[in-house]
């Protein structure tokens, strides 16, 4: 009877990033996947005739370098091509663009609020500072701080000192900018509504909290800590799609041996005596290896693929009480053309960017506060991007694709399952909402993917639809991800690991979970590493 | 200039200056950079023709990217005395005053010029943008500030030669002006303002003007100066100048303490050998003074070096040791091969206690010679004065040539 060293569940991308340093270091790795695809949230697919979708998500920045250089991803076909543009359209028909270059940007910022542009160079410093804090931690495991076992103490201590390093009072401004909402941290620096709610976007993406809420504000951090080749900030296109990720990983995890089973969901891991033995698929089959590792999040892992029993009455509380609710829907749209904004100055290159259309800070809210009766918000926050201006592959030629990310969205309405009348609806809204700034965009559409929390959980496991396999809150992040006691990648049981975003540092298409998971479980094993290092900027 | 205004403003990302129509007259290899938002010239026909332009003739460098703001209001000294590290109860009216400001931590923010204009009035003329300097220090200050970078268009006008000109343009008494001094004199289309200051360590002058008044200003220049090889300059030249001058720059010798995200990276008055500046007993308690008293008593942790670098190959970004392959104590920030002074110039920084005046230290510089990298060991004096202080740089009045 074949056993393998490691089954991975789930071929999303921090499932295959771990499966691909795994095989490199020479295991005999199997990756199980429910659907007839692979890559989770991080897909092309083809739902209409020469179009293709990235259904989930959209855009890569944060995926680490170093994971991307020592999987050989580029042979395996992978290329981020960064875009620059984007704006923020305003309900007075004038727009705020996104500028790569700085100089432009302040000029940009200064046409709608001289006092800002100078607040934009402080706040640009103080991301970069925070960003290079948080960098480095991507690819480390986080340190049990109750722990006394020599690493552990190691990586407090490397913690100690990037802390003194900040200095006084960069120490304090950084324990606040924590726990601050994003209102109140883009308030130490604009005056200007318009420029707070450009910059409030990234902060509630994915996030059942309002601008408002304390905690938001790291999530700003989150979205801004990527970068392509070394220009922090900046965001880039998969070519192909986000498909393109999840195929180069593949690639580079055949090329070390590996091997993918799709079709293939689990209904259990199995425990026997404290240890894990295998897998049984939903058809029954049983597979055997000593260390399974999920990529699944918290609550699916824990409630849905384990006996209660195994995961142990502590591990159970905690997984029902890790928060992973959904807040957020999508569109997936084919367009016959590029569609006109009546705001942007014909011959603009901004419209190659992400744009927006929420453009004050109460909006944000109250789109929130419809969340919280179950409803999805009326003017809800789009992040809407037409990725085929800069890849020429993912629509036929003079076609376009047009991502659009919908916050807030309920994972259910009003307590109640969605249902297609209830997704047109919902898409219907936001459709309305672009067709207010773009006269011709309902012309061009010729087909619209629908998709809410629930039907992204139905189709590929995350639960409610959460884009970051559980929120981004204090509590939840570091040495608290997904809760105390299996921050460390490792689960209840003997050879059972967690390799998802529900692990440190949490959502995005980053590869770091999967990459830190395979570094634990190599190390478990006596084996050499073959987790790259952050290599840094210094 | 295209304004931000201008609905037509997304099509382009620089500014152009009022004198750029008359600069681009003399432009003869079109090199040119940005300087914030503006558009200048890096050299526009020939560098070393440009540099001895400053140090024999008259040379005019266009300042107007440089960021200026008007500081207005009853409080005006109170505030820049509580924001500036010296003692601004001295600089009196129709005074220029050359300063640093620092942060909470004593490290420089920037440097520049403060001209006093009126009892209640101010300009501050700086390298880096300070708006956001200026708001958060004015709270409870009875004072109005605003940029007025786009307002004012400004060159600088130096060599041996400046005074004569001035004089020839009809600017009245303009050869008693003593060093910093700033007064405004009659000019077609109201007053403009013309300081002894500059960017040389020579004998030169700012002039201040609105921008309509640019292009005549230009012309009244030229046509006063048609005998004395005048010329406008690039950056490059300037550059030249301004380290043979000993004179440091933001962004090459120190990092803007706001704009520095990296721990232990940004600097103080006294590490950038600026401590004549810092008047900690002047009886404010103004912006950094409590870390400079800390850092006067404690010690600072670097020392700022004027060196006489050994050879003739200028010490571009070495690394300074205590002796010939000896320990590592700091590198060189600007260096130049002073044409003037026939010297090698280094500016630079060596940890304490090293590099007092007199010490003798050791650059590893590396050059190319047709693509061959080739390593020198040269021995560096640390000297006290710059290289370049001609007498004519503060004699008054100045002499014709």
């Amino acid at each position: 009877m074949k056993k393998y060293d490691v089954i991975v569940i789930g071929a999303g991308h921090n499932g295959l990033t771990n499966a691909a340093f795994l095989a490199k270091a020479g295991l005999d790795v199997l990756v199980v996947e429910k659907n007839d695809y692979i890559g989770g949230a991080t897909v092309s697919r083809n739902l209409h005739e020469d179009w293709k979708y990235s259904n989930c998500s959209y855009l890569a920045s944060l995926f680490r370098p170093e994971i991307y250089r020592h999987l050989n991803l580029a042979k395996h076909g992978l290329q981020v091509v960064t875009y620059n543009g984007g704006f923020t359209l305003t309900d007075s028909g004038d727009y705020l663009g996104s500028y790569s270059d700085h100089e432009v940007m302040r000029r940009e910022i200064r046409r709608h609020s001289p006092v800002d542009v100078d607040a934009y160079d402080r706040y640009y410093h103080q991301m970069a500072k925070w960003c290079r804090f948080i960098r480095p931690m991507l690819l480390r495991t986080p340190p049990d701080p109750t722990s006394f076992k020599f690493r552990d103490l190691d990586e407090l201590k490397f913690l100690g000192k990037k802390f003194f390093d900040l200095g006084q009072k960069d120490l304090y401004d950084f324990m606040k900018f924590f726990t601050v909402s994003v209102g109140d941290f883009l308030d130490e620096f604009f005056e200007s509504d318009l420029i707070k709610a450009h910059k409030a976007g990234s902060a509630v993406v994915g996030t059942n909290l309002g601008p408002r809420s304390p905690g938001t504000a790291y999530v700003l951090l989150h979205h801004y800590m990527g970068d392509v080749d070394g220009a922090v900030g900046a965001w880039g296109f998969p070519r192909g799609g986000m498909g393109a990720v999840s195929g180069a990983l593949a690639g580079a995890f055949q090329e070390y041996g590996g091997e993918i089973r799709t079709n293939a969901g689990v209904d259990q891991i199995i425990v026997k005596r404290g240890k894990v033995t295998g897998v049984r698929l939903e058809n029954g089959e049983e597979i055997f290896s000593d260390r399974v590792v999920s990529n699944l999040d918290a609550k699916k892992t824990f409630l849905g693929l384990m006996d209660p029993k195994d995961a142990g009455e502590k591990v159970v509380k905690a997984a029902e009480r890790y928060k992973s609710r959904g807040s957020s829907g999508k569109l997936n749209i084919a367009l016959n053309g590029v569609p006109e904004f009546t705001a942007l100055p014909k011959g603009s290159e901004l419209i190659k960017g992400d744009f927006h259309i929420v453009d004050n800070m109460e909006t944000y809210e109250r789109g929130y506060d419809e969340w919280k009766d179950g409803k999805w918000s009326t003017n809800p926050y789009l992040d809407l991007l037409i990725p085929t201006l800069t890849d020429p592959t993912m629509a036929p030629p003079g076609k376009h694709y047009m991502t659009c990310f919908v916050q807030y969205c309920p994972a259910k309405v009003e307590g109640k399952d969605w249902n297609d009348d209830l997704l047109k609806q919902f898409g219907d809204n936001v459709i309305n909402s672009i067709a207010k700034y773009s006269p011709n965009f309902k012309d061009l559409i010729e087909h619209v993917e629908i998709r809410s929390g629930q039907v992204i959980d139905n189709e590929i496991g995350l639960t409610e639809g959460n884009i970051f396999q559980g929120e981004l809150s204090l509590n939840q992040l570091m040495f608290n991800r997904p809760f105390h006691g299996c921050a460390q990648y490792r689960g209840p049981v003997n050879g059972l690991y967690l390799s998802g975003s529900t692990t440190h540092p949490g959502g995005g298409v980053m590869g770091a979970p999967g990459a830190n998971s395979a570094r634990e479980i190599l190390m478990d094993m006596n084996l050499s590493t073959t987790v790259p290092e952050d290599e840094g900027d210094d | 200039m295209l304004s931000e205004k201008d609905p037509n403003h997304w099509r382009s990302a620089v500014k152009y200056s009022p004198f750029y129509n008359k600069i681009k007259e003399h432009d003869y290899v079109n090199e040119w950079h940005r300087w914030q938002e503006y558009t200048t010239a890096t050299v526009l026909e020939d560098t070393t023709i440009e540099y001895f332009a400053i140090r024999n003739s008259a040379s005019i460098f266009d300042i107007t990217p440089m960021s200026k703001y008007r500081i207005k209001g009853p409080d005006a000294l109170e505030f820049m005395n509580r924001l500036l590290p010296r003692d601004m109860t001295k600089i009196r009216v129709g005074r220029v005053a050359y300063t640093v400001w620092c942060d909470d931590e004593g490290m420089v923010i920037d440097d520049g010029t403060v001209f006093r204009i009126a009892e209640d009035e101010y300009l501050l003329c700086a390298q880096e943008r300070q708006m956001e300097i200026l708001r958060r220090n004015a709270v409870g200050f009875d004072i109005s500030y605003s940029e007025v970078t786009d307002e004012i268009a400004a060159i600088s006008f130096q060599g041996p030669v400046t005074c004569k000109i001035l004089k020839n343009m009809g600017f009245k008494d303009v050869e008693t002006m003593k060093m910093f001094d700033v007064r405004f004199f009659d000019f077609p289309g109201g007053e403009i303002m013309i300081s002894r200051s500059g960017y040389t360590g020579d004998l030169g002058y700012e002039i201040w003007t609105k921008n309509d008044q640019a292009e005549p200003l230009w012309d009244a220049i030229y046509e006063g100066g048609k005998d004395y090889a005048i010329r406008p300059i690039g950056g490059d030249a300037l550059e030249i100048a301004r380290v043979e001058a000993g004179l440091i720059a933001a962004h090459v010798d120190f990092s803007p303490a706001n704009e520095t995200v990296r721990a232990g990276h940004a600097k103080s008055p006294y590490e950038l050998g600026l401590g004549w500046l810092v008047k900690l007993d002047k009886g404010v308690a103004f912006n950094g003074r409590r870390a400079l008293k800390k850092e006067k008593e404690n010690g600072s942790r670097y020392r700022f070096v004027k060196l006489d670098v050994e050879g003739n190959k200028p010490a571009h970004n070495a690394y300074l040791f205590d002796k010939e392959n000896g320990k590592n104590i700091g590198h060189v920030s600007s260096a130049a091969w002073a044409p003037s002074a026939k010297t090698n110039v280094g500016l630079g920084f060596v940890d304490m206690p090293y590099g007092e005046v007199g010490d003798e230290i050791w650059a590893e510089i590396y050059y190319q010679k047709e693509l061959k990298w080739i390593k020198r060991w040269a021995k560096c004096t640390v000297v006290k004065d710059p290289a370049w202080s001609p007498p004519r740089k503060t004699l008054t009045p100045p002499e014709d040539f």
